[in-house]
């Protein structure tokens, strides 16, 4: 029976099968009705870079995350989803300003960001830590212990290494700026690389 | 335990086979529409959905009830030609053919076209789409296996329904 019903489901398949380009038009259109009623709870993106590629995530609030390859982009989609919500799709126009501005940072025509941030994957002491970086300025680095001191617990030096090591926000919130009190660059949830990378931008600007 | 996974996956692993559906249940004109808004209702519902259901399954339902919607507001049932895609023209004088069949399939009944779509398109099987339908999964093998049988001596000449070959294959 399956078999004499084979060249028909075959046709059957044929003239039911999306053109070329019509599921890419369908998900725009989907991620465009999301958008338009309020369901399109995150927006992710990735964009090329001289770091690799990197992930780039919203909330209708401000950017949530930033990730490095090496951090697995599914797995860190798959963690918002169960930590934020899984209403997630792939739709770069909210990542648009974000993605210009990380463009120019890399370019170094930009210093600092001036970007909506979702700070709901840090909490606690790590937030307020985050929360300190931007204060390091431009081409400037500081130790974890001075970083320790600015977030007002001068003794949780290690809090502070912790805290970097899990930045949702990293580049943007620049943990790559915090480096051992020996002069040592330290380690970067973004690889020693990354962490190079983005320090010689910085002192080269 | 497996944590649901972002919505994209669902739209990357079931998009193509719903949207097949579509066109089968509603014709090429309302496909997108019934398409469009069968994703858009399952992304509001998603966080909702239990961990260990049936993803495909939920879809078709949700599809199934935004196709009747969609033909409703219609006000009419898909004219054949609807049915028949910008792609299904293989160039070969297959298009003819193809067309026979998509106005075969649009003028099954309605439960023998969703029955078949449902089973023979994407392979749910019968107690999937008994759920969906209504009625038992024998009722459900059965209007699918009509459906076939009808679509057979339609577009394959087979007056039995049951042998093909098809017509113009063979002198």
């Amino acid at each position: 029976m399956t078999d004499n019903n084979d060249g028909l489901v075959r046709d059957l398949a044929r003239i039911t099968e999306p053109g070329p380009d019509k599921m890419a038009e369908l998900h725009q259109r989907l991620a465009a009705a999301a958008q338009r009623e309020g369901l399109l709870d995150i927006a992710y993106r990735t964009i090329d870079s001289p770091v690799g590629p990197l992930l780039l995530a919203a909330t209708e609030q401000g950017l949530i995350r930033v990730a490095y390859a090496r951090e697995d982009h599914d797995t860190v989609l798959g963690q918002i989803a169960q930590w934020v919500s899984p209403r997630i799709l792939h739709a770069p126009v909210r990542l648009d300003v974000a993605a210009r501005e990380l463009d120019e940072y890399f370019n170094r025509t930009r210093r600092s960001f001036d970007l909506p941030l979702d700070w709901r994957l840090a909490s606690g002491f790590r937030s307020i830590v985050l929360h300190h970086l931007p204060e390091i300025g431009y081409g400037q680095t500081a130790s974890y212990a001075a970083v320790a001191a600015l977030a007002g617990s001068p003794k949780a030096v290690r809090a502070v290494g912790t805290a970097c090591a899990k930045n949702p926000l990293p580049v943007v919130v620049p943990c790559h700026r915090v480096v051992r009190s020996d002069g040592a660059m330290g380690g970067y949830l973004g690889g020693p690389e990354a962490k190079r990378v983005l320090l010689d931008l910085e002192a080269a600007a | 335990m497996r944590a649901k996974p972002p919505f994209e996956t669902v739209v990357r692993d079931h998009g193509p086979s719903v949207f097949r559906v579509c066109r089968a249940i509603v014709g090429t004109h309302d496909a997108d529409d019934a398409w469009s808004e069968t994703f858009l209702a399952a992304l509001k519902a998603y966080p909702d959905l239990p961990e260990d259901a049936n993803v495909e399954a939920w879809l078709v339902t949700i599809a199934h009830h935004k196709a009747i919607d969609v033909t409703r507001a219609r006000g009419r049932r898909p004219v054949p030609t609807d049915v028949l895609p910008e792609t299904a023209d293989p160039g070969d004088g297959g298009g003819a053919q193809f067309e026979v069949l998509a106005a075969a399939v649009a003028r099954l009944p309605h439960k023998q076209k969703h029955a078949v779509a449902y089973h023979y398109l994407i392979g749910l099987p019968y107690n999937e789409i008994a759920g969906i339908l209504g009625g038992t999964p024998a009722a459900a093998r059965r209007a699918a296996s009509d459906g076939i049988a009808t679509l057979r001596r339609n577009y394959l000449g087979d007056p039995t329904g049951f042998h093909g070959t098809r017509k113009g294959d063979t002198p």
